[in-house]
């Protein structure tokens, strides 16, 4: 038998690794890793192992209905016209919005389109949004402010590698994207590689200089820098005169933040602030760079801005081959968030409150701009609503495992026990699929059609490799399934991903993320494509903001914003900080992950990582069982004594499930912007478990 | 109700920053209505950075704290140019220098401090000024003064080494001026270092061009030819700068009744002996906070602003933890808590380190496994791990060999300097879980090469970072076939 290739990309981060798949079955399929642009022929253990949760003992394959509070096994049939009569009842007994909807940052394009459509057209629920509420929404909200808008490099990735400087803020790529290292060679070895984290990671061991911040004081740190910079007389005084706005509105705020002033509230040196200024400005060509560590706080996006701000001082966003860009955490954490699954949003990076919007998009789906709801609550909001006075009464959850990856998950999981309907599409029975009443098998990326757009704003396809098990269906097709079974033709919820993205082309043509001049066919031809690309002869726009900004005068914005520090802050009770994150062997909830044995056999298990002498105050040796405290709850983890780590501080990885849940402990404070929780810092204590060996 | 009637006398980082933070828990000026009375003609500014203004490295404007749109903008009645000449506590009205009064429910003094200026023969002139060529380091206009004399080659006197004194010395030696310090003390800094780090800090400033007089008071000033000091000596100078320290500005208060001891007497919630008279910053005297310095203005205005709109009745100031740092490009000192400790003290744990030929000495204090005090001079990676330790009262590391080094946490990727040495269990490629034994596995099981081993074991295909690691264990292997 011969082995068809299929050239694809990997299903797990946003860096979207070039892969070739062989093999037409689970048993025989293999990898390797393609010498595709961002990985230019590496692949991470996760997407080395990729194919063995296709043919996973643990994979769901057939639909599940819960009875008598068992999940039983069910036609699809059965299931899918339960759904549909329950919620075309609850819609008429309580109204539209009784019903919500929660996608996800893995989503392809299509799916997150689809979904969207489906919550405002078919269901008529304004509550729509989704798991990229927790990653990227507090970048997305920082860039659209400074620039006007947001695509997370406004560069190719590869454009790294001739960087002399660069800077990471609260990145981890080590462990998140390892492949993404290869373009950092350059600025490593000669020395300009700058790592903020507080955490001594892998990313920080290759560190030409670490800052290692107290958890939540990074937008000091940023103001720090930026004081270091115009102190030592290194700002672009005619990059900020030429192409920016509000410098002197940021200086009055900056200059209350000197160096030594910042080392007492970071614990990061004067003269490491200063020699990070000096790197950066006197770099040929540099990158200031953020991702989660600087997202997740109640402060996010003031913080991702700080850093913006520092890179404008600087000159670097807008000059070729120098910039500020957001590393994307999930496969499709650039696509999920412009196609219309969040709640203020609509297909092409649309705003749902813009009249003009509303009209282009109702158009495009054939129904009037008056029957599209408005904005609906934002991802913890919406979930904390249920069992509310307004809230929602049934769930549909695509691509997300929310009992693992929202904050405070005891409330949430309390808030999804209170719904009168639970229903997901998953690949495995996952800890939020556990709790639902209909569980749909959905197929995975190497058995399916579909785009994504990876963290360089370029799109993707990935193609189809092998069927999906007999009685296992698309996202697509259970998305189209629900709708015709509320009534909509058939034509308007199409379940083909092609025929879906050529949807989604017209819906986003004239938005910021317009995708009208981008094809399959010139996806399958290996066009490098990154949005806008606003017409099929269009070569696409790699680099954004060469020669104007997206901003109204087409100038960048200095954000003013003030350092306030985490929500909670330690005391006695709880005298610890607690920061969770991720280790190279999971990603996300785990869901995937932990069902692939090579991975899970490295990471089985929680941990926490901790000083030693901070673990022999508590009576805890290496490898002790600890229990962790917050004032939302507690859970229990292994102890990993580890040097490189503040003595107040401990460091969980949030990939693993029921009582091994970090987010039993997070703080679920919003930033009032992006509504983004404050997964990066909480006040714990820790004790030893005692009752488990 | 009708809001609160504040105001401020002093329009300086504490005066700024209590209105800053008024606004900041009462935006829309609900609770409290503000003036702010400034007797200098500017905007407040970071007083701070007036050494980095001197040194150079900052523009005068870059110190303002507020731009003329402040005061409106937060919906302040800002006067400035205008000093305060009494205050009438029964009427509870202030009379200022323009001629008009400003009626209260609230007064905070914020007047700041004055320098002093020591008893020599021929420092000022008969109306209490300085003499020619004699100047002080406390304003924005000082600044401006000093740079214009200060010119490279020129001599220039510092009379006290304090902080600032020593702050000013560096910047004037680094713009090339001749610069002495004259200090009467024993010892530079002796409010915060102890004898074998003043030394240390002397000498690393001496090679810096900078001279001294230390235990020598001057006796005489000449303008033009410079000071005689007590042992008959003479120090040129075309400039002498002041910096023998300041005291509070208390003669408003004085003469309002207040109580008044080396500044005005004030308990934890800030108030005076008169309850609706407030003082803050250095004017102030909390018998838990150290004068002359920003941090206890700046934690003494958020307290104060708690209880004026009625944020946090309940908020009060305790004193605080300081840190000193001397801002001179170049050398980092930093020096907090007890720090002329003995040794053999019981009860005390102190460890030293001097190293005066490498510029660096490092002195650590503990008290009960935490931070009581610290000097480290040349040590800024522990300086700033000390410092928080300090802050915030977490327990010192056991390694404190490293703790008062600063040195750099272990850890890191293993190297292929020694492939033979590496344990079988050590991790190579983190990104595909590839442990040396594995690669020596694939060896031995016919992958002989870089490329088979990559093969074979995948590592080196995630990050890359391990490639030369790998080269090196194959090189290894291949030599001890």
């Amino acid at each position: 038998m011969s082995r068809s290739i299929t050239a694809t990309h990997c299903p797990y981060c946003a860096l979207q690794c070039g892969m070739n798949l062989s093999g037409g079955t689970p048993e025989t399929i293999e990898v390797r890793p393609r010498d595709f642009a961002v990985n230019a022929g590496g692949l991470c253990q996760k997407g080395w192992t990729s194919p063995a949760l296709l043919g996973s003992p643990s994979r769901l394959t057939t639909p599940l209905i819960r009875e008598a509070g068992a999940l039983r096994e069910a036609s699809w049939d059965e299931a899918l016209d339960l759904v549909a009569t329950r919620l075309r009842e609850l819609r008429a007994e309580h109204g539209a919005d009784s019903v919500a909807v929660f996608g996800g940052g893995g989503l392809t394009n299509e799916k997150s389109y689809l979904l969207g459509k489906f919550a405002r057209v078919a269901l008529g629920t304004s509550q729509i949004d989704y798991n990229g509420r927790f990653c990227m929404s507090s970048a997305a909200a920082a860039a659209t402010k400074a620039f006007g808008l947001d695509r997370g490099l406004p560069f190719p990735v590869t454009d790294l590698a001739g960087a002399d400087a660069v800077l990471l803020a609260g990145a981890n790529p080590a462990e998140t994207m390892p492949p993404f290292l290869r373009h950092l060679r350059a600025a490593r070895a000669k020395g300009g590689l700058v790592v903020v984290d507080p955490r001594r990671t892998p990313t920080a061991e290759q560190a030409s200089l670490h800052l290692a911040p107290a958890p939540g004081t990074d937008l000091a740190l940023a103001l720090g820098i930026l004081h270091a910079t115009v102190e030592e007389g290194l700002t672009d005084l005619s990059y900020v005169a030429e192409r920016t706005t509000g410098f002197d509105e940021l200086w009055r705020i900056a200059a209350r933040y000197w160096p030594e002033h910042v080392e007492r509230i970071t614990g990061v040196a004067a003269a490491d602030q200063r020699k990070a200024a000096r790197l950066l400005a006197t770099a040929g060509n540099a990158y200031v760079l953020t991702a989660r560590g600087t997202e997740q706080h109640a402060t996010g996006v003031d913080t991702v801005n700080a850093w913006i701000n520092l890179a404008l001082a600087l000159g670097l966003p807008g000059k070729a081959g120098s910039g500020w860009g957001c590393l994307t955490g999930q496969g499709n954490g650039q696509g999920g968030r412009e196609h219309g699954q969040k709640a203020d949003q609509l297909p092409g990076y649309r705003g749902i409150t813009d009249v003009a919007a509303r009209e282009h998009v109702a158009k495009v789906w054939g129904v009037a701009e008056h029957t599209l709801p408005g904005k609906g609550r934002s991802a913890y909001e919406l979930l904390d609503a249920v069992g509310g006075a307004d809230g929602p009464r049934a769930l549909l959850v695509f691509g997300s495992n929310i009992a693992v990856s929202a904050p405070h998950s005891s409330n949430v999981v309390d808030r999804l026990s209170t719904l009168d309907l639970l229903v997901t599409s998953d690949i495995v029975l996952s800890e939020t699929s556990l709790l639902a009443d209909v569980v749909f098998p959905v197929a995975q990326w190497a058995e399916e059609e579909g785009t994504l757009t990876n963290l360089e704003g370029r799109v993707l396809l990935r193609s189809k490799a092998l069927d999906p098990p007999a009685a296992v269906r698309t996202d697509l097709a259970v998305i189209a399934g629900l709708a015709r079974r509320l009534g909509q033709p058939a034509s308007r919820f199409p379940f083909e991903a092609e025929a879906v993205f050529g949807e989604l082309r017209a819906a986003s043509k004239g938005g910021p993320a317009d995708y009208s001049g981008i094809s399959y066919d010139r996806l399958r031809r290996g066009e490098a494509l990154h949005w806008p690309v606003p017409s099929p002869a269009h070569p696409g726009t790699p680099r954004l903001f060469l020669d104007t900004f997206a901003t109204e005068d087409g100038k960048a914005r200095f954000v003013p914003a003030e350092h306030k520090g985490p929500s909670e802050l330690p005391d006695e009770e709880f005298p610890l900080l607690a920061t969770t994150g991720r280790v190279l062997h999971h990603y996300q909830s785990g869901a995937q992950t932990r069902n692939i044995a090579v991975l899970n056999a490295v990471e089985p298990e929680v941990y926490v990582e901790i000083h030693p002498d901070t673990a022999g105050r508590a009576g805890l040796e290496h490898g002790d069982i600890a229990r962790v405290r917050s004032r939302r709850g507690e859970m229990r983890a292994r102890v990993r004594c580890v040097s490189g780590i503040l003595a107040d501080v401990v460091f969980l990885p949030f990939h693993y499930g029921g009582g091994q849940r970090a987010n039993l402990l997070t703080n679920p404070e919003l930033d009032p912007q992006s509504r983004m929780p404050e997964f990066k810092v909480c006040a714990v204590a820790i004790e030893p478990a005692g009752d488990i060996a | 109700m009708s809001p609160m009637n504040v105001v401020i006398a002093g329009y300086g980082m504490a005066g700024a920053r209590l209105a800053d933070e008024m606004r900041t828990r009462d935006p829309l000026g609900e609770a409290t209505s503000i003036t702010v009375i400034g007797a200098e003609p500017h905007h407040a500014y970071n007083r701070v950075l007036l050494s980095s203004v001197l040194a150079g490295s900052l523009r005068p404007s870059a110190v303002l704290l507020h731009d003329e749109k402040w005061a409106r903008a937060k919906g302040i009645d800002l006067r400035i140019g205008v000093g305060t000449t009494a205050i009438d506590p029964t009427a509870r009205t202030v009379t200022l220098t323009d001629g008009g009064t400003v009626g209260y429910d609230a007064l905070v003094l914020a007047t700041g401090s004055r320098p002093w200026i020591p008893p020599v023969e021929g420092l000022t002139t008969d109306d209490g000024g300085l003499a020619e060529g004699a100047l002080t380091l406390r304003t924005i206009d000082d600044c401006a003064q000093i740079r214009h004399r200060a010119k490279p080659g020129s001599p220039v006197a510092v009379l006290g080494g304090g902080v600032l004194g020593l702050e000013v010395a560096k910047g004037l030696a680094a713009i090339g001026a001749t610069v002495t310090v004259v200090h009467p003390g024993d010892r530079v800094m002796e409010r915060q270092l102890d004898a074998r780090a003043a030394r240390v800090l002397t000498r690393v400033l001496a090679s810096h061009g900078i001279g001294f007089r230390i235990g020598d008071a001057a006796a005489r000033y000449v303008p033009g030819a410079g000071l005689k000091l007590g042992d008959g000596s003479h120090v040129e100078a075309a400039t002498v700068i002041v910096s023998a320290g300041v005291r509070p500005e208390t003669t408003l208060a004085d003469s309002a009744g207040l109580l008044v001891g080396n500044g005005i007497v004030v308990d934890d919630a800030l108030r005076t002996s008169d309850g609706r008279i407030h003082a803050i910053g250095d004017c102030a005297q909390h018998p838990s906070a150290v004068a002359g310095l920003v941090q206890p203005a700046w934690e003494q205005a958020s307290v104060l602003a708690d209880l004026l709109t009625g944020t946090d009745g309940a908020a009060r100031y305790r004193g605080s933890r300081v840190v000193t740092r001397l801002k001179a490009r170049g050398i980092e000192l930093t020096a907090l808590g007890e720090t002329c400790t003995d040794p053999d003290e019981p009860g005390a744990e102190v460890l030293t380190f001097d190293d005066p030929a490498g510029c660096r000495y490092a002195k650590l204090v503990l008290r009960e496994n935490r931070v009581a005090g610290a000097i480290l001079l040349g040590f800024p990676d522990a300086a700033a791990t000390i410092a928080q330790l300090h802050d915030r009262g977490v327990p010192a590391h056991s390694d404190r060999l490293g703790l008062l080094l600063g040195r750099a946490l272990p850890g890191g990727a293993p190297t292929a300097s020694s492939p033979a040495g590496l344990p079988a269990n050590a991790l190579v490629c983190r990104c595909n879980s590839v442990s040396k034994s594995a690669l020596v596995d694939a060896w031995r099981a016919g992958a002989a090469d870089v490329a088979a081993l990559r093969t074979a074991t995948r590592a080196a295909t995630g990050c890359g970072s391990c490639a030369d690691t790998v080269q090196g264990i194959a090189d290894w292997l291949a030599d001890s076939a």
